[in-house]
């Protein structure tokens, strides 16, 4: 107890003697303020059961599980044998939902690595410099983001064959565009501040100020806007799922498993209805997250 | 130490053209504290950064120490010259602690010996130890202003140019700044270049001292004459008895166009 | 001046509930006032604006304000609700704010928004609201309120822009201003029209009025008495022309640390801060 008391003193200590203390401190802060929201603190806990599900997969289940075809088992209802029934092929739903939030998670993740330095790079130089750069970049900007997300996926899975890679791409070049506005309305905001001009005045260079100065200021709210998008992003890879241009069969994919059980739909419910209530709760989870990280960044800034 | 000649800072072009300053010409000798007085939209605040070299199109002519400034500036010679900013808010980054602040200089010029540069810098402005890794919003203003001196002293710069250091301050906490400054002046011998709407606290820290109105220099006078009140130009006259408190006969109402 | 005063406040506290403990912005202020103008000075953070904006019912959700006794014009403030404080401003008291491009709306005319004023508390006719706007406007000396009356916040200058605002917070006949800092935004040249605006409504009308501001000399040569406050309390109440003389080593201390023209120094006397006067 009494240790706990200091680590928590020595993090809310007002007059910190390190860095490293004074970070840890702003963010312990900023935790504070976080847990007290208790819909984020939800939202927090569907995200990293996400993730503990999709690290654990192996352990939970049997690997095997996930494609094993027991023909003689097919369409049975959620038992104590099978927790979530059964699907058309006699495979266990429980463990391809398991296995499924892998393939979740990871679309989620290659989009995020890909949208985020995208977006940012193009809105913090379009911001930075302005005049012609700006221009050109936004221009290039509206010209993807008037493609039509789904539509150009299709296109692509077209081209270059279905498969979770190609859903990624896909994904990644229609999310990106609005990061970019995003991020460039940032940096305008703060491209005319004081502290911008002083740090020119001492020499930095325009890739300096843009690194060190500007976005440290534009990383929070494009990581909020990507939160909240994660349920549009995940219900789009769905939809590709369950139109078959993303995972391929036999991999589990929430997505395909709706789809794949939508002719018994009436009669065994559970073959669609598990992975949807699956794709749902990970999307509110991501929402609840994304605000209440939006809460902790607006009082911050107040 | 500071020579300006026919410095024009202008925007727009043909009849929309607005001249921010036009034809200023000044010199400041060495270790001199120069003033500029004027109202917001004199263009005070334009020169100060046309010599901070922040306005690339400025035409005319700058030398800092005998040197033909160019208006855009490499790392080095930006390293001559330094500025306090009015708002102790916004001109330190919200997310950098103290010692990020001032790292950031040491870094750029490759100065090495950070550690020591810091807190002897930091001794120098009064900070103490324990402001060192605080976040701005975890300092009061003055402290806040005391950071921004010790930024742009930790460059080691000949010459200080300040916009408004004070205007955003208490009073009593404007007074230490003000000495503060006029300490680091003697210590280092800096030649100071301020800017400020107020003419006690021009006079105070400066001998010299121009009065500016829309964009030009209209007169140069010293610290002497303006309190003894010995000044030539109309508006210095008004801009002399505004300072001294309400005054009927002051306030003669002019309906200015909007 | 009347044997009632229009003003009377009695151990007005302002207290914010924390986390961390409560934060006392205002304690146990009292004063009486008649029909005068009477300034307010102190530093950020003294609790001067926090005072005002008690008077106007304005202090923000977790403040919460109490007084032994708060009365204007003989009304009871201590027992009004949003409602009644609604009812009674712009009515029996106005205040007026630092930036009138914060406080004017920028998709309305300012003739629109003072002829609005008018109806709102006389429900007047569009006529007549316009009238009384015009004449409101010609009051604050502007020289062609019809030009002005349909110019947006945006097309006018400061100055024109505080004057607009006295405009609109007389013209529901007030019997106490409060103004803010209302010239701190403004270049000194016009600062003193704008007071000189104020004054002459604020005598003709016979109104209270209290100015709130951080500059001692503005306060000292516009005001006829000076409360001081530090720390959320008044550390000393004197006449305007007298504070050359105050007592409180506050006071003095501020007055001392101003520069001053004409009486140059090495060094700025600082202030030395006695944690004994929030106390006392």
């Amino acid at each position: 107890m009494n240790g706990t008391l200091t680590w928590r003193g020595w993090l809310l200590d007002p007059a910190p003697v390190s860095r490293r203390q004074a970070r840890l401190g702003r963010w312990f802060r900023a935790w504070l303020a976080f847990r007290r929201n208790g819909l984020a603190m939800t939202g927090l806990f569907v995200v990293s059961a996400l993730v503990l599900t999709a690290l654990a997969a192996p352990l939970l289940v049997d690997p095997r599980a996930a494609i094993l075809q027991v023909l003689t088992e097919r369409l049975q209802p959620p038992s104590s044998s099978h927790w979530f029934g059964v699907d058309e092929l006699g495979r266990d739903i429980f463990a391809r939902i398991v296995f499924g939030a892998r393939t979740t998670l990871i679309i989620v993740a290659l989009v995020s690595a890909i949208v985020t330095p995208v977006g940012l790079g193009i809105g913090l130089a379009a911001g930075y410099f302005g005049s012609w750069i700006d221009a050109v970049l936004m221009r290039i900007t509206d010209i993807f983001l008037s493609f039509p997300r789904l539509v150009l996926a299709l296109a692509f899975a077209a081209a270059l064959g279905p498969g979770i890679e190609n859903a990624v791409i896909a994904i990644a070049l229609t999310t990106w565009p609005p990061y970019a506005r995003l991020a460039r309305a940032e940096t305008l905001t703060h491209r005319r501040s004081e502290f911008i001009e002083a740090a020119e005045l001492q020499g930095a260079s325009h890739l300096r100020i843009i690194m060190s100065q500007i976005m440290p200021l534009c990383l929070p709210s494009v990581i909020i806007r990507l939160t909240l998008d994660m349920a549009g992003i995940i219900l789009t890879a769905a939809g590709l799922g369950f139109l078959g241009l993303a995972a391929q069969p036999p991999a589990p994919e929430w997505g395909a498993m709706v789809s794949s059980g939508r002719q018994v739909l009436l009669g065994q419910w559970w073959v669609s209805t598990i992975p949807g209530i699956a794709i749902f709760v990970t999307s509110v989870g991501f929402n609840l997250l994304g605000d209440g990280l939006r809460d902790v960044a607006d009082s911050r800034s107040s | 130490m500071i020579v300006l000649e026919h410095v024009t800072v202008s925007y727009g072009t043909g009849i929309g053209r607005i001249f921010a300053a036009s034809d200023v010409s000044f010199r400041v000798e060495e270790g001199a504290a120069f003033g500029l007085v004027g109202e917001s939209g004199s263009g005070k605040s334009t020169v100060l950064r046309a010599i901070a070299g922040l306005i690339p199109h400025a035409e005319g002519r700058v030398m800092l120490a005998g040197r033909e400034m160019p208006m855009r500036r490499s790392t080095s010679e930006r390293k001559m010259v330094q500025m306090v900013f009015q708002d102790p808010y916004g001109s330190l980054h919200p997310n950098q602690t103290v010692d990020q602040t001032l790292s950031m200089p040491i870094a750029i010029h490759k100065l090495g010996d950070s550690d020591r540069r810091i807190s002897s810098v930091l001794r120098e402005v009064g900070l103490g130890r324990e402001h060192r890794y605080r976040y701005p919003h975890q300092l009061s203003g003055g402290q806040r202003q005391r950071v921004a001196i010790a930024r742009a002293l930790v460059l080691e710069p000949r010459i200080l140019l300040l916009d408004e250091p004070t205007s955003a301050l208490d009073v009593s906490v404007q007074a230490e700044i003000l000495n503060l400054l006029a300490r680091l002046r003697q210590i280092h011998g800096l030649t100071l270049l301020m800017v400020s709407h107020d003419l006690a606290v021009i006079a105070h820290l400066c001998e010299r001292i121009g009065v500016m109105s829309n964009g030009s220099l209209i007169e140069l006078t010293s610290a002497e004459a303006l309190s003894s009140g010995r000044v030539t130009h109309s508006y210095t006259r008004q801009l002399l008895r505004s300072n001294r408190g309400f005054d009927r006969s002051g306030a003669e109402i002019v309906d200015a166009a909007s | 001046m009347s044997d009632t005063p229009l003003l009377t406040l009695r151990n007005l506290r302002v207290v914010y509930p924390g986390d961390e403990g409560d934060l006392v912005a205002v304690r146990n202020v009292s004063f009486d006032l008649g029909r005068e103008r009477l300034g307010i000075v102190g530093e950020s953070g003294s609790g001067k604006s926090t005072t005002g904006r008690a008077i106007m019912g304005l202090v923000a959700a977790p403040g919460i304000v109490t007084a032994d006794e708060m009365r204007l014009a003989g009304k009871d403030l201590t027992s009004l609700d949003e409602r009644g404080f609604r009812r009674l401003r712009g009515k029996k008291v106005a205040m007026i704010l630092q930036d009138p491009k914060y406080s004017l709306d920028p998709v309305m005319s300012v003739g629109q928004q003072i002829a609005e004023t008018h109806r709102c508390h006389f429900r007047s006719s569009m006529n007549a609201a316009r009238a009384a706007a015009l004449d409101m406007l010609a009051a604050v000396h502007i020289r062609d309120p019809e030009r002005v009356y349909a110019l947006y916040p945006h097309q006018v200058s400061g100055g024109m822009g505080q004057r607009v605002m006295i405009a609109m917070m007389l013209i529901a006949g007030p019997d106490l201003l409060i103004a803010d800092e209302p010239t701190s935004a403004l270049d000194v040249t016009v600062q003193h029209q704008v007071l000189a605006i104020m004054d002459d409504l604020v005598r003709s009308r016979g109104m209270g009025l209290i100015l709130i501001s951080h500059n001692l000399h503005l306060v000292s040569s516009f005001c006829d008495r000076v409360l001081v406050m530090y720390g959320g309390r008044v550390v000393e109440t004197c006449a305007a022309g007298e504070l050359s003389k105050a007592r409180h080593p506050y006071t003095r201390g501020l007055l001392a640390s101003l520069p001053e023209l004409g009486r140059r120094r090495a060094e700025l006397p600082q202030l030395r801060r006695d944690p004994a006067w929030a106390e006392g």
